[in-house]
């Protein structure tokens, strides 16, 4: 279908965008990389008044260092992410759960920022931000804001952005010490949306898991970190521990019931595939 | 809104409206209808073009967005528009040789996805010749044929000929086989 009618404005720097973004008002919708927001338009499940298109702000783009953080710009595309060598050496994670985003067309085009600001708790990158304890840089009238990823998903297709708020930046805390990650997403069919994903990192010290940070994609309306089984983990030194800490990680949670799957028998991938990424990253596969 | 791209070596000025997806400017605008339309959902792949050295699906791009960009369809992948199968891109060459089609709706975009992949991955196995496609969607070929039409040209771009195995290797009538050439694996 044709999407219906829209203003668009394409301005070329991150105060320009805000500035253009309060102009428009509260019926504007920023266009990062499109692949969710053009196909809505497209179906017109969306009437937005003004796109304010951010692909010709530089400044958006790319990832640098600052000192033990890894800073990545909210309209870097997927494809940049996952072949970034600083994404692959601080948040190896990041990288390996990029590349099962939908397929490579739309890794060309789709930005790590547009993913997180879309909210869609099938989306995979969101539990990565959750696991990795990444912080959100927010710009809007007011200046510069930082949200914690905890905070920022607030429910299905919501964050705590204002509608006059642009996702900047993602600062992600490198990784120190041996760690290990995993990102296990189980879907029917190649370029699907997970059924149910688990995005894990692991420390081990002495053969004994020392830290676990866990993240699950769409097990409920936000992305969810299990907490107690990330307590219970610890100390866990073989499959058979791993397995029973993970027992209880769908527990108190509200999954989907959908074409997908029903609830129930995603929580039973949820147990299993949080068993199946905490082993690998701790290297108990075996 | 005014728009000025390069498809196919040739550059476009144009009106469009902000809502005018690339894939209709491609089609409805410029008459390249070599780029067809198929799920409208972002899903199947058919409308694949190259936009600035990337595979994108051009149902997911506006024409506003593709301003100053540099555009390939399969219309002007081999540089030649003349029907001459002669000077078809590699990859072209190896869907016909290798029968990687059957209706053809989503060939543009499997060749033009094909060419990507091997830009990326000059020597993909057999599984990398079908995750990198799996932004394709095919509903008649099964994928063989297609998968063995991608690792040919592959080896025909890596400067190491087509793959045998091509249905025009195959002998014209069946019945003229001999159980010789049977019993020693010739293909079917």
């Amino acid at each position: 279908m044709i999407p219906p009618e829209f203003d668009y404005v394409a301005p070329t720097t991150l105060a320009e965008a805000v500035a253009a973004l309060g102009e428009a008002g509260e019926d504007a919708k920023i266009l990062a990389g499109g692949q969710s927001l053009i196909p809505v338009l497209r179906l017109r499940l969306a009437f937005p008044t003004t796109l304010v298109d951010l692909s010709r702000v530089p400044e958006l783009r790319g990832v640098s260092e600052d000192a033990d953080t890894l800073v990545i710009g909210a309209m870097t595309k997927h494809s940049d992410v996952v072949e970034d060598p600083l994404v692959q050496q601080h948040a190896p994670l990041l990288s390996e759960a990029t590349a099962t985003v939908a397929d490579p067309a739309v890794r060309h085009r789709g930005t790590f920022g547009g993913a997180l600001a879309h909210a869609d708790p099938a989306g995979d990158l969101a539990a990565v931000a959750l696991a990795l304890d990444a912080e959100l840089v927010a710009e809007g009238p007011g200046g510069r804001r930082t949200i914690p990823a905890r905070d920022f998903f607030l429910d299905y297709l919501e964050t705590s952005l204002s509608p006059d708020e642009i996702l900047a930046a993602v600062r992600i805390p490198k990784l120190r010490g041996s760690w290990g990650v995993r990102y296990e997403k189980f879907n029917r069919v190649a370029q699907a949306w997970a059924i149910v994903g688990v995005a894990a990192a692991v420390r081990t010290e002495g053969g004994a898991i020392a830290e676990a940070r866990i993240g699950l994609t769409n097990m409920g309306s936000t992305p969810v970190r299990p907490a107690a089984v990330e307590a219970a983990l610890v100390g866990a030194s073989d499959r058979a521990a791993v397995v029973a800490a993970c027992a209880a990680v769908a527990e108190g949670l509200t999954p989907p019931s959908d074409l997908g799957a029903q609830a129930d028998y995603r929580a039973h991938l949820a147990r299993v595939l949080t068993a199946r990424a905490v082993a690998h990253a701790a290297g108990m596969s075996s | 809104m005014r728009v000025r791209m390069k498809v196919d070596g040739v550059t476009y000025e144009d009106e469009v409206q902000p809502r005018t997806l690339l894939t209709h400017h491609l089609r409805d605008g410029l008459g390249r209808v070599g780029t067809p339309i198929g799920c409208d959902t972002s899903s199947c792949g058919a409308c694949t073009v190259d936009i600035d050295g990337e595979s994108v699906k051009s149902c997911s791009v506006l024409a506003v967005q593709a301003d100053g960009s540099t555009i390939t369809t399969i219309q002007g992948l081999s540089g030649a528009e003349n029907g001459d199968s002669s000077t078809w891109h590699p990859v072209q060459k190896a869907f016909q040789e290798h029968h990687g089609l059957q209706c053809g709706y989503c060939t543009p975009g499997m060749i033009m996805a094909t060419v990507d992949l091997l830009k990326r991955n000059p020597s993909p196995s057999e599984d990398e010749v079908r995750h990198g496609l799996e932004g394709n969607l095919c509903r008649c070929t099964g994928y063989q044929n297609i998968v063995k039409a991608v690792l040919s040209a592959a080896s025909e771009l890596r400067g190491e000929g087509p793959l045998p195995g091509s249905f025009q290797d195959a002998p014209e009538n069946d019945t003229a086989q001999t159980p010789a050439a049977e019993t020693a694996g010739a293909p079917a």
